[in-house]
């Protein structure tokens, strides 16, 4: 077990690593880099010369590269281009701001789908079941951007009941951020609930149809016992991979809701550096989601590996 | 008498609603009783309404299934109108179930312990040190070993016939006074069946509970039954003592049926019933068995039989013309013998041959090597001549399957040598082998559900092959389809159908179709019967034997079924944890002197006659890996004579007749001791 989660780490940052060097060719092979693009017309002779110096581009790549990823591993990521400051002290409160928002849709959908995918199951094609599940696939249907949109004509605009658009500082204090943050928690749970109940659903109504469930019945095992006991650990293992993969997305940024709010998180950070050419915080960024996503996976499948009796006497024995 | 009905079915129809919106019924009226402490067998083919009435018998319907009319009195009041609440009283404590896949119906998430306990939670008044007790107890009853370790295990790490134990436990925490048995010994090998019916029967005696029985199985049936009820198409079609119907049996299905079983005690392919059953709802008036029926009439055509109780054979029976089979002799049974040509070409050959599934470490893969001291399957040598047919014999984990997995290149050899026409050599795997080296060799599987694309046509299925080796094209690949399609007693409107469209025994012949039409030398059968029904197996054998006939090819026969091995097959090799036990002609195989192992299968295959019984001559205890040194065998044989079965290999010997046998005891002491 030890040794399988060890291994599992290893190649956790063999990833990383793998990710580092995509993203630093693939700067590297964008015509034009950080200097050009910072002195714009000036970009030639002396000046040039200069930047390069003071940036560090005179050496090779493999140099940059090395020096590079020694400093990200002690957190240091460089300067930023656009705002001349240092990275870390950019992404700070943009990863701050992206777990509230994270945390709180993950807080308030996991419960919701949950509970609706059970109650879709269990009453299979009754009332209930077609009630929710046609309003399910209407929320999944309809694109964030507009169900963003109509939250603000509706909420904010008409009812001027909550702020429409977030305009507050980026390292603003949680208990100000509140407010802000209900209308683009609201849009993008509405999503990635919809999405998990259907596929709690499908996987609670997969288990009531095996043997075993069968067999539990047979045995005069009363009904909610049985949905407890046989049903619900059996059917919840395959969601633990579903959830983390949107954990992982929204700690990502949810782009799209980021930038209709105007949500100072990650992933407006992401859309504002590409477009400004800011390779610095792009590669820094890409490292960042690329290591939330790993270390999310690696968390679940550990987990699935504990809660699975089948697995867990398996990898032991072996 | 009354009182002395535990059980009773009263015009139960059971059906589903089709896409048109017709009621298509999967019971048709079923009327019977179940009497206090008799064993009733229920048997019928896949698709005969078996299971749904033995399921009914506990007031459950499966989903999508609903009741129509009729009921299922248990204490006069009708489970199929009970309250949940009021049934899960009963099931469990008054009425229990023991699965037909226990592996499936045991919680995969609960411990054995658990499940077993909360039966007792739910259906007695123990406290929790008493249950504790009564857990053991119940585990020990089911002859598991060390109850109290086996109850800390979940179900996966039990063996089949462990779980299938631990099922019988669970029913009997409740003390039912009616227990349904569904299949409880189909899937498991031919040794653990008989273990496990024996503990039934145990059971059935010790507790003088009644059961009702539900099997495909005759040979199971046979054993355990007081009484037979056979259905047919959702239908009662026979039903009378257990002696009378498997001895005499006045239903023409039945009779079929019967004549269709492959016998040990005969070498030779058993006569096979036209046709197959039809499917629910498909049925246009008139007997539903008319199609297959040799007896049948005009009357049979456009009416249908009703169920007669005959009270001088005590027996019921639902056909018009039973009388004719009322004069019949016992079920004569008429088999097609094989006939044995000179076979002296040797066409493949396996020296010395030994597989393992060893992973690989990263060194042995850089020097492509294999290191495992203690493989799978090893030490096989067997000529195979032109036009024999072989099988492979053992349960499951003997390695049969291993082998013929090899010699298809799915797997390759570590050591040994598989020679081809005694030239080409064929011990590598798939990648490195030419395809004429492909072609020669064809397989044919278990499963045809599995083994054809479920969208492709019979005709595209049947295509690739000629394509592929022949680049046939247009017309001339058409002919060829419609040839082969012929040469498998399948018309040629099957060429637009797919897979789904087809019936068990369709669909294992367009399989064969496939391997013919590359025109092998050698084909594979892995359990090419086991998936079908046994009234649709004869026929699969027929058919398998005259093509054999017409085209001179050689069969490499893989089956845990004994009685079919020796229907069909020359010469039979019995392995046991991959190193062979026993090679010899069928005839010789089949009668002693054995090896120990051979002896223990022979043992355990049952036979649909009340009265042969199965010998259990060895426990049946799974063991994980080959032992590292000395006979495969030492951990379950009866007869080691000590220290020297454990230490060196046993050598090979020679009977009269040519038959190898590998064993420390000397032939003339085996013989003494077996008879």
């Amino acid at each position: 077990m030890l040794f399988l989660i060890i291994k599992r780490i290893l190649l956790g940052f063999i990833t990383l690593f793998i990710v580092s060097i995509i993203t630093f060719v693939g700067t590297e092979v964008l015509p034009g880099d950080a200097c050009t693009t910072y002195l714009e017309r000036q970009a030639f002779g002396e000046q040039l010369e200069a930047c390069y110096r003071r940036l560090g581009l005179n050496v090779p790549a493999y140099e940059r590269y090395v020096s590079w990823a020694l400093n990200a591993i002690q957190g240091d990521f460089g300067y930023s281009l656009s705002g001349e400051m240092p990275i870390k002290d950019v992404l700070g409160p943009r990863i701050k701001n992206s777990l509230v928002l994270a945390s709180a849709a993950i807080f308030i959908g996991i419960p919701i789908a949950l509970i609706l995918g059970i109650i879709t199951a269990l009453w299979r094609d009754k009332l209930p079941d077609v009630a929710i599940s046609t309003v399910t696939i209407f929320a999944m249907t309809i694109p964030e951007f507009i169900s963003a949109t109509l939250l603000i004509l509706i909420i904010a605009i008409w009812l001027e009941w909550l702020p429409g658009i977030v305009i507050v500082p980026t390292d603003v204090s949680f208990l100000e951020l509140l407010p802000n943050i209900i209308l683009p928690v609201v849009a993008i749970a509405m999503i990635m609930t919809a999405h998990m109940a259907r596929m709690v659903r499908s996987s609670v109504i997969q288990v009531m149809a095996s043997e075993y469930v069968q067999m539990a019945i047979l045995k005069g095992v009363p009904y909610w016992k049985m949905v407890f006991k046989h049903v619900l650990p059996n059917a919840l293992l395959p969601a633990i991979n579903v959830v983390a993969l949107t954990i992982a997305w929204l700690l990502g940024g949810v782009v799209v809701t980021e930038v209709v709010f105007n949500y100072p998180g990650l992933g407006r950070l992401v859309i504002e550096s590409i477009s400004n050419r800011d390779l610095p915080t792009v590669q820094a960024l890409a490292i960042i989601l690329a290591s939330i996503y790993v270390s999310i996976n690696l968390l679940a499948d550990l987990l699935t590996l504990m809660l699975n009796p089948r697995l867990k006497t398996l990898q032991i024995r072996k | 008498m009354m009182t002395d009905i535990i059980q009773k079915v009263k015009n139960l129809s059971i059906g589903f609603r089709s896409k048109k919106g017709d009621e298509i019924l999967i019971l048709k009226n079923i009327s019977t009783n179940i009497k206090k402490g008799e064993t009733v067998g229920i048997v019928g083919e896949s698709g005969s309404g078996k299971s749904t009435l033995a399921l009914a018998m506990m007031g459950y319907v499966k989903h999508g299934l609903y009741t129509i009319g009729g009921e299922c009195q248990f204490n006069s009041s009708n489970l199929l109108k009970m309250k949940s609440k009021d049934l899960e009283k009963i099931r469990g404590r008054k009425i229990a179930m023991i699965p037909q896949n226990a592996g499936q119906a045991l919680t995969p998430n609960l411990k054995i312990g658990y499940q077993i306990d909360e039966a007792l939670q739910l259906h007695s008044d123990l406290d929790e040190r008493e249950r504790e007790k009564k857990i053991s107890e119940l585990l020990n009853k089911v002859r598991l070993p060390s109850p109290e370790t086996i109850a800390l295990r979940y179900p996966h790490e039990l063996s089949g016939g462990q779980q299938q134990r631990v099922a019988v436990a669970m029913a009997l925490a409740g003390t039912p006074d009616l227990l349904l048995l569904d299949e409880p010994t189909t899937g498991l090998d031919v040794t653990t069946q008989a273990h496990v019916l024996e503990l039934l029967n145990f059971i059935a005696k010790d507790t003088g509970t009644s059961m009702v029985y539900v099997s495909h199985d005759l040979g199971a049936i046979a054993q355990v039954s007081d009484r037979i009820i056979v259905m047919y198409s959702g239908e009662i079609v026979l039903e009378g003592p257990s002696r009378d119907i498997l001895k005499k049996p006045i239903h023409p299905y039945t009779y079929g049926l019967l004549k269709s079983i492959p016998k040990l005690s005969l070498a030779g392919l058993p006569e096979s019933m036209p046709g197959s059953q039809p499917q629910p709802g498909t049925i246009q008036g008139g007997c539903s068995f008319f199609d297959r029926c040799n007896f049948s009439d005009d009357n049979c055509k456009n009416n249908s039989p009703k169920l007669e109780f005959l009270k001088d054979l005590n027996t019921s029976v639902r056909c018009f013309n039973y009388e004719k089979l009322v004069n019949e002799n016992e079920v004569s049974q008429t088999v097609n013998k094989i006939k044995n040509k000179s076979l002296d070409k040797e066409i493949l050959n396996l020296s010395e041959v030994s597989i393992s599934y060893a992973k690989q470490k990263l060194l042995d893969q850089i020097f492509n090597r294999i290191s495992d001291e203690n493989p799978t399957v090893k030490d096989i040598n067997i000529d195979i001549k032109k036009g024999e047919t072989i099988a492979l014999v053992g349960e499951s984990g003997s390695g049969k399957s291993t082998i013929l997995k090899s010699i298809a290149g799915l797997l390759r050899t570590k050591d040994g040598l598989i020679r081809f026409d005694e030239k080409r050599n064929l011990s590598s795997d798939l990648k490195e082998r030419d395809p004429n080296d492909l072609r020669i060799i064809q397989l044919i599987f278990q499963n045809p559900d599995e083994s054809l694309n479920p969208n492709h046509t019979v005709e595209e299925i049947i295509a690739q092959p000629l394509k592929l080796y022949f680049g046939l094209k247009g017309e001339e690949l058409k002919k060829n389809i419609i040839d082969l399609l012929q040469k498998v007693r399948l018309g040629e409107f099957y060429m637009s159908r797919y897979p789904r469209q087809l019936s068990g025994g369709e669909k294992q012949r367009v399989a064969v179709a496939r391997a013919f039409a590359a025109k092998p030398d050698i084909i594979l059968c892995d359990e090419v019967t086991s998936a079908l029904d046994v009234s649709v197996q004869a026929a699969v054998l027929n058919l398998l034997q005259q093509l054999k006939e017409d085209f001179g090819t050689t069969y490499i026969f893989v089956s845990h079924d004994l009685a079919v091995v020796r229907a069909i097959s020359d010469r039979v090799a019995v392995l046991y944890q991959g190193r062979l036990c026993e090679v010899g002609p069928s005839n010789d195989v089949y009668k002693f002197p054995s090896h120990p192992y051979t002896e223990v299968l022979l043992g355990a295959v049952l036979e649909p006659d009340p009265d042969i019984k199965p010998k259990l001559v060895a426990e049946d205890i799974v063991e994980e890996r080959p032992p590292e040194k000395g006979c495969s065998f030492q951990g379950r044989c009866s007869r080691i004579v000590g220290d020297i079965c454990k230490k060196e290999i046993p050598p090979w010997q020679l009977t009269d007749s040519g038959n190898a046998i590998r064993c420390h005891i000397p032939i003339k002491e085996l013989q003494k001791q077996q008879f």
